[in-house]
């Protein structure tokens, strides 16, 4: 059956993302997609600290501002460190190569990263790292078991501890297992801050996932009005043609 | 306005009048436009249930039209289909409405022509005269499914490849053949570029052709035949002097007016998905396919869209025999081909369910809350109770249709009434 052999395959090739689906709750973004204030505040966390490894290939930098209500000048001034013309991609300056060299894989591109694992996966993601000196970056994720990424928020959030449980598994085997995190060394922001942080950087990638649709929902509302009023036109024309049926 | 005659026209009329009788001279437009819609007889007890043949109609030109401008700006190639994609959500000026447009409209196009079936079944449209209607109908949703399965592949995301991975592998179970044949459909040894260009060439152009013709072949036997309704009698055994059925109105302006109501009324709930929620919930469009294929990776859970999960769960309910997985692909091709047959498998001396005993009743209500429970199954992973639950609506499946020449002779029914029954509002 190739079905069969299709989930036997992702057993195989996808141990660690089974495990993070059936691990962790994942926690409410609460991200606004109407909030401007909240997605400039994401483009600038962004851009400070995601675009250096990760691109965003589908997005252009001045439809970016255009959306968001940054000025041109502000735009190339703050924003686009790197230079380059307005309407070029959002892309991280590294070398793929060097990427893959650094890190076992290239960081994958943000573009369409809210959509394919949802603005709650981002958000507690980025909430769940503890150390763990056994990883080459020296912390591990409670989400994304041995992810390559490294802790690059660390200077904000601190570096949580983990909560150790000892699990009896099936043939009396006792094992060690992350259930938690415990407050670590702590960073720069409060807990709530960087919450707060990594909700603004979380609501910007949902706007980068797809630039329209705050326009596309606020449109809606005129649509669906508009086709209520139409209905009931036509429904009032079908009952004064219909009268004259007995 | 019921008289339809209209004096006094401008003169602008008469000069309308004379170019259209000098096109009638040459070609039958008058004609053709009375026999199938101004002048049809239509009976006028037709209630709600009849708007989803308008709307499938609808949906079909919605398709077309959101298809052909997707076209001028998507890619059929590997390495570009979903990027070009996203340039259309994101450069091309309304862009993302017409993906959208189209995206909600294949899911709308099932939920139109599911109840559209649905109603057949109610008020027996399928039953004599009306056999050759209703094959052409399935044939429409045969070849929608294969147009659906094509289009879905072109986003190029990873739910599609290994959506298609697995669909088309269904056809290696085949004995003998299989091997060869899963390669010919893919003309490749795995789903490449050269699969995406194929599909291509078959969504938009191959069977939209055949899509057309059919639903012509559908209304010109509709129309031939005329139509059922709810009481399931015959409106053309009780005619008036001019040999005109009793019990049927013009089609323009009544049902004119009445599908234009119930289209405004499908447009609420259509656009409301369009613009406030087109994934609907990964019910539309699925999180993983917003990831570009990648054959090393699998998504976690292969699910196809919800109109083909009922026959999915059923592929999925049948356990290997003899060491093929044969056994699964033969039950969910019997369950459509069963549908054809189904004017010859229902016995029952009344057409309507306003007049059928409650053997009937009952049964039809049990396979709609079946055939829902299957399609949910379908969606979700192959664990219990899903299994379970697959393999009981499988067998109510069967048992329903291939029971039916039975207990619809058995059942008990009322007497049907001389004519149609209509209360004016």
């Amino acid at each position: 059956m190739p079905t069969k052999k299709i989930v036997l395959l992702a057993a195989w090739l996808l141990p660690t993302a089974a495990l993070a689906a059936g691990g962790v709750p994942l926690d409410d973004a609460g991200t606004d997609i109407h909030n401007d204030a909240s997605l400039q505040r994401g483009a600038r966390n962004f851009v400070n600290y995601c675009l250096g490894c990760h691109s965003a290939q589908y997005m252009r930098w001045n439809r970016m501002a255009e959306d968001l209500g940054i000025p041109e000048e502000d735009l190339q001034q703050s924003l686009m460190f790197t230079g380059g013309k307005p309407f070029d991609p959002m892309k991280s300056a590294m070398p793929r190569a060097d990427s893959e060299r650094w890190f076992g894989k290239a960081p994958p591109d943000l573009s369409l990263i809210a959509r394919s694992r949802g603005v709650d996966y981002i958000y507690t993601f980025l909430r769940s790292y503890y150390a763990d000196p056994s990883r080459p970056t020296g912390v591990n994720n409670l989400v994304l078991a041995n992810t390559a990424m490294p802790h690059v928020l660390a200077h904000l959030q601190g570096v949580p501890q983990p909560k150790i449980e000892l699990v009896t598994a099936e043939g009396g085997v006792t094992e060690q297992h992350v259930t938690g995190l415990l407050p670590g060394a702590p960073g720069e922001l409060s807990t709530e801050e960087y919450d707060e942080f990594v909700r603004d950087t979380v609501n910007f990638l949902d706007y980068v996932g797809e630039p329209v649709k705050a326009e596309r929902q606020k449109m809606g509302v005129w649509v669906v009005m508009f086709l209520v009023v139409f209905w009931l036109l036509a429904w009032l024309l079908k009952r004064e043609y219909w009268k004259d049926i007995r | 306005m019921a008289n339809g005659t209209t004096s006094g026209s401008a003169p602008a009329g008469g000069r309308m009048q004379e170019l259209l009788g000098w096109v009638d001279a040459r070609f039958p437009l008058t004609r053709m436009w009375e026999e199938q819609w101004g002048k049809y007889y239509a009976p006028k007890n037709l209630n709600n249930w009849y708007l989803f043949g308008s709307l499938s109609l609808f949906v079909l030109v919605l398709q077309i039209v959101s298809g052909i401008f997707l076209t001028m700006n998507y890619k059929p190639a590997a390495a570009e289909a979903f990027g070009s994609v996203e340039y259309i959500m994101r450069d091309v000026e309304w862009g993302w409405l017409l993906r959208y447009l189209h995206s909600t409209g294949a899911s709308a196009f099932f939920l139109v022509v599911y109840l559209h079936m649905f109603r057949a079944m109610l008020y027996g449209s399928y039953r004599k005269p009306r056999e050759l209607l209703w094959i052409v109908g399935m044939l429409i949703y045969l070849v929608l499914m294969g147009e659906a399965f094509f289009g879905y592949l072109l986003p190029w995301g990873n739910m599609s490849y290994w959506g298609a991975q697995v669909i088309v592998s269904l056809f290696g179970t085949l004995p003998v053949i299989g091997g060869g044949l899963v390669e010919w459909i893919r003309g490749d040894f795995y789903i490449s570029d050269i699969t995406l260009n194929r599909f291509f060439a078959l969504h938009v152009i191959a069977l939209p052709l055949v899509l057309v013709f059919l639903v012509a072949a559908h209304l010109l036997a509709l129309h031939e035949t005329g139509s059922n309704n709810p009481d399931g009698v015959e409106i053309k055994k009780k005619k008036d002097k001019d040999g005109n059925p009793l019990d049927g109105i013009h089609s323009h302006p009544y049902y004119t007016v009445k599908d234009l109501m119930g289209l405004a009324f499908f447009l609420v709930p259509f656009c409301a998905v369009v613009f406030f929620s087109p994934e609907l919930g990964g019910l539309f469009l699925e999180a993983p396919n917003f990831e570009p294929a990648n054959p090393m990776q699998t998504p976690e859970h292969i699910a196809p869209v919800w109109y083909f999960t009922p026959f999915y769960a059923m592929l999925r309910a049948v356990p290997a025999f003899f060491g093929t997985q044969v056994w699964g692909v033969l039950v969910m091709g019997g369950a459509i081909v069963l549908l054809f047959f189904l004017p010859w498998l229902d016995r029952s001396p009344v057409k309507s369910i306003r007049y059928r005993g409650p053997v009937y009743k009952v049964a039809l209500a049990l396979f709609v809350v079946w055939f829902v429970i299957l399609g949910y199954c379908g969606l979700r992973p192959a664990v219990e109770p899903f299994k379970t639950l697959s393999v009981v609506g499988t067998i109510y499946y069967f048992a329903f249709f291939l029971l039916m020449p039975w207990y619809t002779r058995l059942d008990s029914y009322k007497p049907e009434p001389e004519r149609v029954t209509y209360h004016a509002h």
